[in-house]
């Protein structure tokens, strides 16, 4: 199973390796990790987006709390939460695909943000899901180069992660 | 007034209490050793090689109730360390290392002796610092005190560079510590505990497992007393030998690969067994998928949420410290009304009795024409009146010792159980010896492990340690052969210890006295001449059965009751 965490954690020098070393140590997978400072800069902010039975999801959110600089965590999927992802995807745009392209775009909620002669520069955010499925919308010898920063999650409504 | 960040390094380690520093010095930390050598409080001992600084001190914080401390210097001190410190790690010992580093304006440079110490470090540490301004040193030292012995114990690291150890500031030790982000357990749940006490007064086949937290946490009268007052069987761990007396009758031995038949039986078939301080590791409830067949009620005590359902499956989990979890635990259990069944509990222990009978218990054949290593092990327990302090190195004589020496009280048994790090032994014993200086210390080796740290008969020399080694002498790397005679076909690959010294010439060579022992009759006057000889060390090169094996055994990967016997079976 999918599951996103969110970890508030000291943002300190070497934080961040703490975390990557639990889970390449312990064997846990990581589909994308993201982090950076909250509204306290004394605090760092990370969604880790991971994939595991139950029991390994479990053992990761006991491990995680066991690092001395990790303050909280939660996991989000244990309830109402909302995810999003940034896209910028640079394509290649002539000729008819140029139209084309604008028009996914807007059908995607997307934005172009640079444009040259021949190429658009598309900035997407969504879920994971939308963002595969845009890149599936458009023929593939399009696409020059992608890149994506990976979830970032929050809880709904009343649900907080705070110190 | 101002003082040097190696000043303040020092003053700090005065301020906790540190009797003993086990270290090594270098470049990078000549400013620390040279505000030692300027004070007399803190006593330091100079090891023969880092690794041995380390389980010196370890073994100081296993015998005692105290952190362990060390000192290296970068590059290769705290690389040579690193085996210490997961030694250390693995088996949740409370110990800080202080490691020299280069300039903090040369990290990352590629510097002479440079290496990322919180890097190499981090996997097997409880936490580690690096410190980047004088002035964080006292604050720092003392965090990793509170770490190193607060909620589950471990090695904390702090790495302080060159030039900061001589920079200058005012030195005031902090009174208190907290850490925004960690605070480890106290009481467990009342609601858990009372379910617990619920469950093991219903059990009609109850066991009690208990590991190295009941001996680290210091609840070992806890412990003694819920045993004692259910009437249940207990099995103690490799690790929390002597948490329970092991001559207690109510005691059934260790469990796990080399543990007893009835332990391993009463492990699987019991039908509610509280873990107390145990963490059901690889050696001692062996495959999990085995151990699942049998449908039991677990309840786990333990200080760390993490040890709890990471290898089996918890019906009751309760986090806490020990001692106040056993505490109310006893307390719920002596309120209440109903008490263990008489019948079930005597048809239970019965069955036991005929585990014991039909294969448990220890046996060996002794024999008068070529010493037994159980046999040795047998005497030094009868010499000693089981009241010797006994460390060991890893192999087949760690088993034989942990089998047949009896521990009747907690922190006297000394080994390095999760790495299982040969080479622990000798030096471990050092800082047990320091830490009690009158008492008997006893190192179980072999021929192999007592190599990896053998130079440190140097540094028993130099601070007068008269640590009593006994070498079990079968000229194998024992338990590697026994593996290789059981499971890849009696191809003895690089098992054999060829070309070994003269250990009696060697130990003389190091101003100790040596003794070769050949015959079973020489045993136990040698071992009484040893104990007598309360000065000085002596080393005991006893020649022992290269073809004996550790039974019983449970294989890798096997069941509990999967288990084999004897040689005969
Ligand atoms: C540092 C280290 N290297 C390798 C091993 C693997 N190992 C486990 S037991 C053993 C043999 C130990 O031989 P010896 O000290 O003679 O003890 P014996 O088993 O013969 O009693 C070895 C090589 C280990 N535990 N530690
Ligand atoms: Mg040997």
């Amino acid at each position: 199973m999918r599951h996103i965490i969110s970890v508030l954690i000291e943002n300190e020098a070497g934080a961040l390796s703490r975390v990557a070393g639990l889970f390449s140590a312990r064997n846990y997978n990581i589909e994308s990790l993201t982090v950076a400072p909250t509204e306290d800069a004394t605090l760092s902010r990370m969604t880790i987006v991971t994939r595991g039975s139950d029991a390994v999801i479990e053992q990761i959110t006991k491990q995680l709390n066991k690092l001395i600089d990790v303050a909280a965590v939660m996991d989000l999927s244990e309830g109402e939460h909302l995810e999003r992802e940034l896209m910028l995807v640079k394509v290649r745009a002539e000729g008819a695909a140029r139209d084309e392209l604008k028009r996914m775009a807007d059908i995607f909620r997307g934005r172009i943000l640079d444009v040259s002669a021949n190429t658009y520069t598309i900035e997407l955010t969504g879920t994971r899901a939308k963002l595969d499925s845009f890149l599936q919308s458009i023929a593939r010898d399009l696409i020059l180069e992608t890149v994506r920063t990976g979830a970032s999650g929050i809880g709904r409504g009343e649900r907080i992660l705070k110190l | 007034m101002e003082l040097t960040g190696a000043e303040i390094a020092i003053r700090c380690l005065q301020e906790e209490g540190v009797e003993y520093l086990f270290g090594y010095p270098g470049g990078a930390v000549l400013h620390i050793y040279d505000a030692l050598f300027q004070q007399e409080q803190v006593k330091h001992i100079l090891v023969r090689h880092e690794q041995a600084a380390i389980h010196a001190a370890d073994g100081y914080a296993r015998c005692s109730d105290q952190v362990g401390v060390a000192l290296v210097t970068s590059g290769p001190g705290i690389t040579n360390a690193v085996t210490g410190i997961a030694t250390a790690y693995m088996d949740s010992i409370p110990m800080v290392v202080i490691s020299g580093q280069v300039p903090s304006y040369a990290i990352g440079e590629d510097a002479f002796q440079e290496v990322d110490a919180v890097g190499i470090t981090r996997p097997c540490v409880k936490h580690n610092f690096l410190i980047k301004d004088v002035k964080d040193i006292a604050p720092t030292i003392k965090k990793a005190f509170y770490l190193a012995k607060s909620g589950r114990p471990g090695p904390v690291l702090v790495d302080i560079p060159k030039d900061i150890s001589n920079q200058k500031t005012e030195f005031s030790y902090p009174k208190t510590v907290s850490i925004r982000a960690y605070h480890p357990v106290g009481k467990g749940d009342s609601a858990q505990i009372k379910l617990a006490a619920k469950l093991l007064l219903e059990a009609k086949r109850p066991m009690i497992y208990a590991g190295g937290g009941v001996v680290l946490s210091g609840a070992s009268a806890q412990l003694t007393d819920l045993v004692h007052l259910l009437g249940y069987p207990c099995t103690n761990t490799l690790m929390g030998l002597g948490g329970f007396p092991a001559t207690d009758k109510q005691s059934v031995g260790m469990p796990g690969m080399h543990g007893t038949y009835e332990a391993n039986m009463a492990m699987q078939h019991c039908d509610v067994l509280i873990a107390v301080g145990a963490r059901f590791d690889d050696r001692v409830v062996g495959n999990v998928e085995h151990f699942a067949q049998v449908p039991r009620k677990i309840i786990h005590l333990d200080i760390d949420p993490s040890s709890i359902a990471k290898r089996v499956k918890v019906d009751v989990p309760i986090v806490g410290e020990l001692k106040p979890v056993l505490d109310e635990l006893l307390a719920v259990l002596r309120a209440s009304k109903r008490k263990p069944d008489a019948t079930d509990l005597a048809a239970w222990w019965k069955q036991i009795k005929e585990w014991h009978d039909k294969g448990g218990g220890l046996r060996y054949k002794n024999s008068t024409e070529i010493i037994k290593p159980q046999y040795v092990i047998e005497t030094l327990y009868k010499i000693t009146h089981g009241d010797a302090f006994v460390t060991s190195d890893v192999g087949q004589h760690q088993m034989w010792a942990a089998q047949y020496y009896k521990f009747d009280q907690p922190r006297r048994w000394i080994n390095s159980g999760g790495l299982g790090t040969m080479g622990f032994g000798l030096p471990a014993a050092m800082g047990v010896q320091l830490k009690h200086p009158d008492a008997a210390v006893a190192c179980v080796t072999g021929e192999g492990s007592i190599q990896m740290n053998i130079q440190e008969l140097s540094t028993c020399k130099q601070f007068h340690l008269p640590i009593k080694v006994l070498s079990l002498n079968n000229r194998y790397l024992g338990m590697v052969r026994q593996w290789q005679q059981f499971f890849h076909g009696d191809r003895y690959s690089e098992s054999y210890m060829d070309a070994l010294p003269n250990f009696v010439k060697l130990a003389e060579a190091y101003g100790h006295v040596g003794m070769r022992i050949e015959k079973p009759s020489d045993v136990e006057p040698a071992l009484k001449e040893a104990f007598a000889r309360k000065k000085e060390l002596v080393f005991m090169d006893f020649q022992t059965d290269p073809k004996e094996n550790v039974f019983p055994m449970v294989p890798g990967g096997k069941g509990l009751s999967e288990v084999v016997l004897s040689e005969d079976l």
